[in-house]
């Protein structure tokens, strides 16, 4: 039997794509800038200010015989990270940093210049997803694609959703043209809460900006909890990111990387739709 | 070796490739001054910004007594070893004076109990040091505007010089001393006081004693410590390298609002 022919479908839009790749390669900095502004102070905790004896989350090098180890700290659970968290480098260079150069901007430890670096891609963030959010607003792409329909929410369509994901299983046809409800709830997620929550408790953390909107700070629980919660955001947005590329690679690498290039997808049409 | 695990092997190599020159490429921006300059105008942006959207008369937040951080930590300098520093310190301050002058119709030099006289005030506000940590404190001091107005600001003066007495960098041409500035128009806020006094004790060496400055609202490193001088300028090009302050000079934003 012959391959079923490929239908190209035009599938992303010009903005999507556009503002996709700028927040790539912002957010790519951000994360490496901020692991490095993270490295100034490697702790969080919860509130107003910081109980220095009791951070929530730590990490530190400390000496345990004669060898130094990475110690990573999250509530009572301790864990050696030596090599990732807390004392990592090459052999013969490492140093107590909490995270390893490789993962940082700069590489090596550099409060003023990793802030340049993370407020200058702050600033092309923000705009890019202010275009984002303007003309999937107004041209409709947020609505139209973004938001699930009825027929999307029913538990029986979420349920199978749920199912075929975890087998694998991609949709064809007319199905594959649009989102289905676990990519809609993913994608409204990360660009409704987790990018917006981003921006808000990142401008929490200035002192300057605490004067003008102090309700802001007390809507996070405090100046730290900003900080912490700007932290687990990141993380959240990390594992979006690797859950995202493990999808790309599972259901066809190329193709979803050229439609977010060109635009075009390959579907593979119902059957009736090849007879025809 | 199959194919695939060829494949795989010859695309990890390519991908760390790829990975260590796009760090290689960062490191290299960020020692190039251009292109570090050119990220760092988005400073310039954030600081316009944020003059737009805050109020410059906005108040810190104030904090209750049961919020006071019974571990605030002492940054930077928390000795000086400087020898003048030294011998005001292990008398008790009592030679000290806080000399007021530049660009001033009456020079002062005042004594620790002729800044206690002055009109005070206190206010329990939150320290945000610019490595991430925040401590809540007490503080008591002199408001400094009526301070400025004792001396006599000249209408050229836009800018007030914190001369400290402690080298946070030890160097041969005094470029490791501490210092910073402020404008008039956070001179002048009613939050901005010279404490001499912290959760309702001296201020202590670790903290700057006998003299620190609370310009609240900014990170920490703007919070001078072991203050000697106040100097009205109109520009402060001329000192250190140029920026306005130790840290500034050192690749910090002058304005410090985040």
């Amino acid at each position: 039997m012959a391959k079923p022919a490929k239908l190209l479908v035009y599938r992303h839009a010009a903005m999507t794509r556009l503002t996709h790749w700028i927040n790539v390669l912002a957010l790519t900095l951000l994360l490496m800038s901020g692991l490095n502004i993270f490295g100034a102070h490697p702790a969080l905790y919860w509130g107003q200010k910081s109980t220095f004896a009791h951070p929530w989350v730590s990490t530190t090098a400390e000496q345990q015989g004669d060898r130094t180890v990475g110690v990573t700290r999250i509530g009572s659970a301790q864990f050696n990270t030596t090599g990732v968290l807390g004392y990592s480098g090459k052999p013969g260079a490492q140093e107590a940093v909490a995270f390893p150069s490789w993962a940082t901007v700069p590489s090596y430890r550099d409060l003023a210049d990793s802030r340049h670096w993370h407020f200058f891609f702050a600033w092309l963030f923000v705009i890019n997803g202010l275009a984002y959010w303007l003309v999937g607003l107004v041209g409709g792409h947020i609505a139209k694609d973004l938001l699930p329909t009825g027929a999307d929410l029913k538990p029986r369509n979420v349920w199978h959703e749920i199912v075929t994901h975890a087998k694998l299983q991609f949709p064809k046809g007319e199905a594959a043209r649009r989102y289905n409800v676990l990519q809609k709830g993913a994608y409204l997620g990360v660009v409704l809460v987790l990018l917006p929550l981003m921006v808000l408790t990142g401008l929490c953390m200035s002192p300057g900006f605490n004067a003008a909107t102090p309700w802001l700070v007390d809507f996070f629980g405090g100046r730290q909890s900003a900080r912490t919660i700007h932290f687990l955001t990141a993380t959240g947005i990390v594992g979006f990111v690797l859950l995202h590329l493990f999808m790309v690679v599972a259901s066809g690498t190329w193709n979803n990387i050229r439609s977010m290039i060109t635009g075009r997808y390959a579907i593979v049409p119902d059957k009736e739709e090849n007879a025809a | 070796m199959t194919p695939t695990t060829h494949r795989r092997g010859w695309l990890q190599a390519a991908f760390a490739a790829t990975g260590a020159l796009a760090l290689g490429a960062c490191d290299r921006i960020t020692n190039a001054p251009q292109a570090i300059g050119f990220l760092q105008k988005a400073e310039g942006l954030t600081r316009r910004a944020q003059r737009l959207m805050v109020d410059r008369k906005a108040l810190a937040r104030e904090f209750g007594a049961a919020d006071i951080s019974s571990d605030f930590k002492p940054n930077g300098s928390i000795d000086p070893t400087d020898a003048d520093y030294v011998a005001l310190r292990d008398k008790g301050f009592a030679d000290y004076r806080l000399v007021v002058d530049g660009l001033v119709e009456r020079p002062l030099s005042l004594s620790l109990a002729d800044i206690r006289a002055l009109a005070s005030r206190t206010q329990i506000t939150r320290h945000d040091c610019v490595e991430g940590w925040s401590s809540i404190a007490r503080w008591q001091g002199a408001r400094l505007g009526p301070l400025l107005d004792k001396a006599g600001l000249k209408k050229t003066a836009r800018y007030l010089v914190f001369h400290c007495g402690d080298s946070l960098e030890q160097t041969l041409d005094g470029s490791g001393q501490y210092y910073e500035s402020i404008d008039l128009i956070d001179a002048y806020h009613p939050q901005t006081i010279l404490a001499y006094a912290m959760n309702d004790a001296v201020l202590p060496v670790a903290h700057g004693a006998p003299l620190r400055l609370r310009v609240e609202r900014q990170l920490g490193y703007k919070q001078a410590k072991y203050i000697m001088r106040i100097e009205a300028v109109d520009d402060f090009a001329h000192l250190g390298r140029g920026k306005g302050g130790y840290w500034e000079d050192r690749g910090y934003e002058w304005y410090a609002g985040i």
